[in-house]
């Protein structure tokens, strides 16, 4: 086992009486492709939350490369290499995809606050941008509107927005949510094909996806972790059948 | 390979592009020279005109570009309009250092107020802003051996424009004063939303929750642009005081924060001449209906803005800028 990248320790939360993270220690190596499933209400969205620093744990610590970032602020992990996309498209609308990963070379680079030089003199940054943005196939759409874009396309800018950041670790929020099976595919197959450096946890609820491209895979149910195992485990494992996927087992 | 590049160079023209200049600018600027030939006995009114474009354009960078909704911004301009008048009442009547005066101590408050600023929004975000435009009108008022409160600060005289032009009854050095006054600042502020901090400013104002996501730290951009704002509303507060001998303390009022809000609406927020048009058409209206009824104007401007905000949402510029892409479309 390869070094972890980002680990989590005793992690907790509670909302009110509710138990929304219970004791989670997580550990992703590097380059990992790991899947984090349960069913609505486990807490996979509130992890991501707690680890990405949108809202703070009760007890437990964070360490990213043996750093602790318990108390950084969201941004603070964002510029570390911890980042993360939206279940719900979390865009600028009238901006462009080009302006949108522009912006977030900027601001990887420090250079956002430089008000006295335009925008099409950052030449090196635009090509990068250009760069992600074929990458994600989304060459054509550079000078669109975000918000005339279809909604496909508007998920794959969430990636790319992600990609902009140049993360270490991955937070992928269902990626493909909403998105017509076909074209999911489609999407894994961009997301599989990040560089190897990448670590990747997402979220899926399409477990052919899931055991298509977890290489571990982290099952959740009422906020805390249930098993975390490879996926010919968790396929085989009773509990998981009874919890997850229902007693029928359609895996 | 060459195919690539040429690919790879449509986003680039397409950058390049967004802050090019257009020959209906540069028709736009010739314009304001006008007034010398064929308005002369109407130069202080393009003056004031003048004067409340910078002042819009002042507001247009924090309203229509980071999405900062402001009820208060009179406060700047009023600090800048006493900054550059008690200047010239204790003895220092040289106009252009006068206004950088006034530009640094309406920024100076600008960073100060700028620290409560970034931490609200919305409604809370407009009641703070017209909360310390109330406490300023009201130390204004309170320190009367200062400003001369209600009586107006007096005695003001403004020196020659480096030691030479000296200030007419006809208003043409007062104009072409403050319209050079104005391109500056409008060169300034167009320099600011065409770099990668207007960039940043707007994805603040398009999507506030993304912007901790992609690393940024959104609420010191903020502080910043209100902090420019605020030194270029305190230039356009100096510039009144120059050009007419007074301050009063209407310069600092809510009417006057309220006012430029509703120009940049008629004009068109987030496009900078939107502030220009707004206070050409409110000014010029104003004048003009005064002229017809001085009690009952805003009568008609009130009629005027919910006209524009129903049929031109994006303001008057938005709407003729979405009829032309129409017409283009379809040519």
């Amino acid at each position: 086992m390869s070094e972890a990248v980002l680990r989590t320790q005793a992690l907790r939360k509670n909302f009110g009486s509710l138990e929304v993270a219970r004791d989670i220690s997580l550990a992703l190596p590097r380059g990992c492709r790991h899947a984090l499933i349960g069913p609505n209400g486990a807490g996979k969205t509130t992890l991501i939350n707690l680890i990405t620093g949108q809202i703070k744990p009760d007890a437990g610590t964070i360490t990213l490369e043996g750093e602790d970032i318990t108390a950084a602020p969201a941004a603070a992990r964002v510029r570390k290499g911890l980042t993360r996309t939206f279940q719900i498209n979390t865009l600028f609308p009238d901006l462009t995809p080009l302006e949108a990963v522009t912006l977030a070379i900027c601001e990887r680079e420090r250079v956002a606050a430089q008000f006295w030089r335009g925008l099409a003199s950052q030449g090196a940054i635009v090509d990068e941008s250009i760069a992600i943005l074929e990458r994600l196939g989304l060459g054509n759409a550079a000078t669109r509107a975000t918000r005339t874009l279809p909604y496909g396309q508007q998920r794959l800018l969430e990636i790319a927005l992600a990609l902009a950041t140049r993360p270490k670790v991955l937070l992928l929020d269902e990626p493909a949510a909403g998105v017509p099976k076909d074209e999911s595919a489609m999407l894994f197959d961009v997301i599989a094909s990040l560089p190897d450096d990448i670590s990747v946890l997402f979220i899926e609820h399409d477990m052919d996806i899931v055991f298509r491209f977890a290489t571990q895979i982290i099952v959740m149910v009422s906020g805390g972790v249930l098993l975390e195992a490879d996926p010919q485990t968790v396929r085989d494992d009773p509990r998981v059948r009874e919890v997850y996927l229902g007693s029928s087992g359609h895996g | 390979m060459t195919s690539l590049d040429s690919a790879n160079q449509k986003p680039h023209a397409w950058l390049a592009r967004q802050s090019r200049w257009s020959p209906l600018e540069i028709a736009f600027w010739l314009a304001t020279l006008l007034p010398f030939y064929f308005f002369p006995t109407y130069l202080t009114l393009a003056s004031q005109i003048a004067i409340t474009a910078l002042f819009a354009i002042s507001v247009d960078l924090i309203l229509g570009y980071a999405g900062i909704v402001t009820l208060g911004h009179a406060m700047f301009f009023g600090l800048g309009a006493y900054a550059a008048g008690l200047l010239s009442v204790y003895g220092w009547g040289e106009p252009i250092s006068g206004l950088l005066f006034a530009a640094a101590i309406a920024g100076l408050a600008g960073w100060l107020a700028s620290f409560v600023i970034v931490r609200v929004q919305h409604l809370a975000l407009i009641m703070i802003t017209l909360g310390l435009g109330f406490l300023t009108y009201e130390l204004a008022n309170a320190m009367t051996w200062l400003t001369g409160g209600t009586d107006g600060l007096r005695g003001i005289r403004t020196w020659p424009i480096f030691n030479y032009f000296r200030f007419d009854l006809w208003g043409y050095t007062a104009y072409s004063y403050s319209l050079a006054a104005l391109f500056l600042g409008f060169l300034l502020s167009r320099r600011i939303v065409n770099s990668s901090f207007g960039l940043a400013l707007r994805g603040v104002r398009e999507n506030v929750r993304r912007m901790p996501a992609i690393g940024s730290d959104y609420r010191r951009h903020l502080q910043k642009i209100y902090v420019i704002s605020a030194a270029i509303a305190g230039t356009a507060g100096g510039l009144l005081a120059q050009t007419t001998n007074v301050v009063a303390l209407d310069a600092l009022g809510f009417q006057r924060s309220a006012d430029v809000v509703v120009m940049l609406i008629l004009g068109g927020t987030g496009r900078l001449y939107g502030a220009i048009v707004g206070a050409v058409i409110f000014l010029v209206a104003r004048d003009q209906l005064a002229g017809i009824n001085p009690q009952y104007w805003y009568f008609w401007i009130g009629l005027l803005l919910m006209f524009v905000v129903l049929v031109m949402p994006k303001g008057i510029l938005g709407g003729l800028a979405s009829l032309a892409a129409r017409w283009r479309g379809r040519g």
